[in-house]
């Protein structure tokens, strides 16, 4: 029974979102589905922290590598979502001034924004942001024009970087724009590399996977492939 | 042990440090000069501007915020630009958020943009912030029909029914055209796929350099407008400050008495030196304007471009110079490899 009724719903779901798409009078079949998958997501927040808590309470409990970051986590996350649950600090809205929890918990000044502002978004920032330092070093130890694909990899890299930047223009600017060689300048070339070889190459990987979605699609909605109930089916 | 062995062993904290630098001194120059390095548009800019500015004033734009602040050295450039510009020609907007953090992006530009700079526009009447919705792709799928069943309040909690702005939305369908800023899932493929594709409606893209790649099959028919990464920004950036410039001249220029088409001559030349309006003026061209006219000209032709709309041009700085040192590590990598190769010596 635990496995026969999500198989069940996959495939009518699977099957009514297909009929929708190709049947004008099935459309509202099709909204319909979808609107229970928005429900489903919004409750997939809840199942998210519950999981969370679980596996950072078990890694505690246990006393496992890097237990400390686990508590960390907890508290920050337990800290968070109390401020934007309880709306702690938030002043109610001036248009409804007896209600207390009227006022806007990501307005300006409130603890919720505080905790955006000056915790989360120079941390994300940060990580992201780091990324230059380790392109940085993989360029200098990995980047190896080790045979003759490696070498068109590395002249179109080579492309690209000038391209994107001012050195490109400046660099190839003696070309004249209106002459017959001005594919051949560097922001132009970058262009063309993007618009034609990404294009090209990335259309047939596009359509690639859209077939491999397609089939693996068509194998869940007939209950074929099962592994995304788990259990090593 | 020689230079070679030196850079063969070369500890990564003298890369991370020069790295540092490369991205640190450009900042700092940039910063302090206040210069930029001048912007070529390219045609997919001028293109994501061109859908904009051919839409007639008022109409509706759908902006979708789909990014965070780890994205938001890239994307939120584009984000002020884009919303400079459909203030600027009188457009309605309607922001959106796929992402639970792109409410607080919506926010932050918002009030840089419209806060700081275009104060008259009224909320409801001008422009409206309905927030993050759960479900990616599914929100589209279900408000390419039924709007209101995902968005039946705005991100303050009042009803669209007492926005005056959402009187005639009932789908995406209504929309004159999409603007998505997009890092990742959800985001542009999915505007691609769900939105712009079946209803047939104009799409421009900002996306991080990671992505751009990926949307560059969809240009021109599904995507009208691209902007890729900080470089697409910066184009962008330039083209609507020279147009909101040249708005502004012709407005100057046309209160003074200076007439169609010479007006618009006049404003597009001087948007793109400013020093020329200057000299203008002393000519017998300009006999006919007040000398206040001409001093309001002046003024505005000369004026400094707020910071908040040089963003883009100004991270191209550091963009340059570490996009050099990366050429230039690639290359000193290479020349180690193959001299330790040639000495038969393993890596």
């Amino acid at each position: 029974m635990k496995r026969i009724v999500p198989l069940w719903i996959t495939a009518i779901v699977g099957l009514v979102l297909i009929v929708s798409n190709f049947l004008p009078g099935t459309r509202s079949w099709g909204e319909e589905a979808t609107t229970w998958f928005g429900i489903i997501a919004a409750v997939a927040f809840v199942l998210g922290g519950g999981s969370l808590l679980k596996v950072h309470l078990k890694k505690i409990s246990d006393r496992n590598s890097g237990w400390a970051y686990s508590m960390i986590v907890l508290g920050t996350f337990s800290a968070t979502l109390a401020i934007g649950l309880f709306k702690i600090g938030v002043a109610p809205n001036p248009s409804f001034p007896d209600v207390p929890w009227s006022g806007d918990v990501q307005g300006q000044g409130t603890p919720f924004w505080w905790v955006y502002e000056y915790v989360f978004k120079p941390l994300t920032a940060t990580m992201f942001a780091m990324l230059a330092f380790y392109i940085a070093s993989a360029a200098f130890r990995a980047f190896r024009a080790k045979n003759f694909e490696a070498v068109l990899l590395l002249g179109t890299a080579f492309i690209i970087l000038l391209g994107r930047t001012f050195a490109g223009y400046f660099m190839t600017s003696w070309i004249p724009v209106d002459g017959p060689f001005s594919g051949l300048r560097l922001e132009e070339l970058s262009v063309y590399i993007m618009q034609v070889f990404n294009t090209a190459g990335n259309r047939a990987i596009i359509i690639g996977i859209a077939l491999g979605i397609a089939g693996t699609s068509l194998k869940i909605i007939m209950g074929l492939d099962r592994s995304y109930l788990g259990g090593g089916d | 042990m020689n230079l070679i062995d030196r850079m063969a062993n070369l500890d990564r904290r003298w890369i991370f440090l020069m790295m540092g630098l490369a991205v640190g001194i450009p900042i700092i120059v940039i910063g302090i000069t206040g210069k930029t390095l001048p912007e070529e548009p390219t045609p997919l800019a001028q293109a994501a501007f061109d859908v904009l500015d051919g839409l007639e004033p008022g109409s509706r734009i759908l902006m979708a915020w789909d990014f965070d602040p780890a994205s938001e050295g890239e994307l939120g450039p584009m984000a002020t630009s884009f919303i400079r510009q459909c203030a600027q020609k009188g457009h309605r907007m309607y922001f959106i958020a796929l992402w639970p953090v792109g409410a607080q992006m919506i926010r932050s530009s918002t009030s840089r943009v419209i806060g700081g700079y275009y104060p008259d526009l009224v909320y409801g009447k001008d422009w409206v912030d309905l927030g993050f919705k759960a479900g990616n792709e599914a929100v589209i799928k279900t408000i390419v029909t039924d709007f209101a069943q995902y968005f039946p309040t705005d991100a303050r909690g009042t009803s669209v029914n007492a926005i005056p702005m959402m009187e005639g939305i009932t789908s995406l369908a209504d929309f004159d055209a999409l603007v998505n800023a997009s890092a990742g899932y959800p985001g542009s493929k999915e505007w691609v796929l769900y939105a712009a594709t079946p209803l047939k409606k104009p799409l421009i893209i900002g996306c991080t350099g990671v992505q751009a790649p990926q949307m560059y099959p969809y240009v021109p028919n599904q995507v009208q407008g691209l902007l890729g990464a900080i470089k697409g920004a910066a184009e962008y950036e330039s083209i609507v400050n020279n147009w909101v410039r040249s708005e502004q001249l012709l407005d100057a220029l046309e209160s003074g008495g200076i007439t169609e088409p010479t007006s618009s001559e006049l404003a597009a030349r001087f948007a793109a030196a400013p020093s020329e309006a200057v000299t203008w003026t002393t000519e017998a061209a300009a006999a006919s304007m007040s000398p206040e006219a001409k001093t309001k000209l002046i003024e505005l032709a000369t004026a400094p471009i707020p910071g908040i709309f040089l963003e883009a041009q100004r991270r191209m700085g550091p963009q340059l110079v570490a996009h050099l040192l990366m050429i230039g590590l690639i290359i000193a990598g290479n020349i180690v490899f193959f001299a330790t190769r040639r000495r038969g010596g393993s890596q």
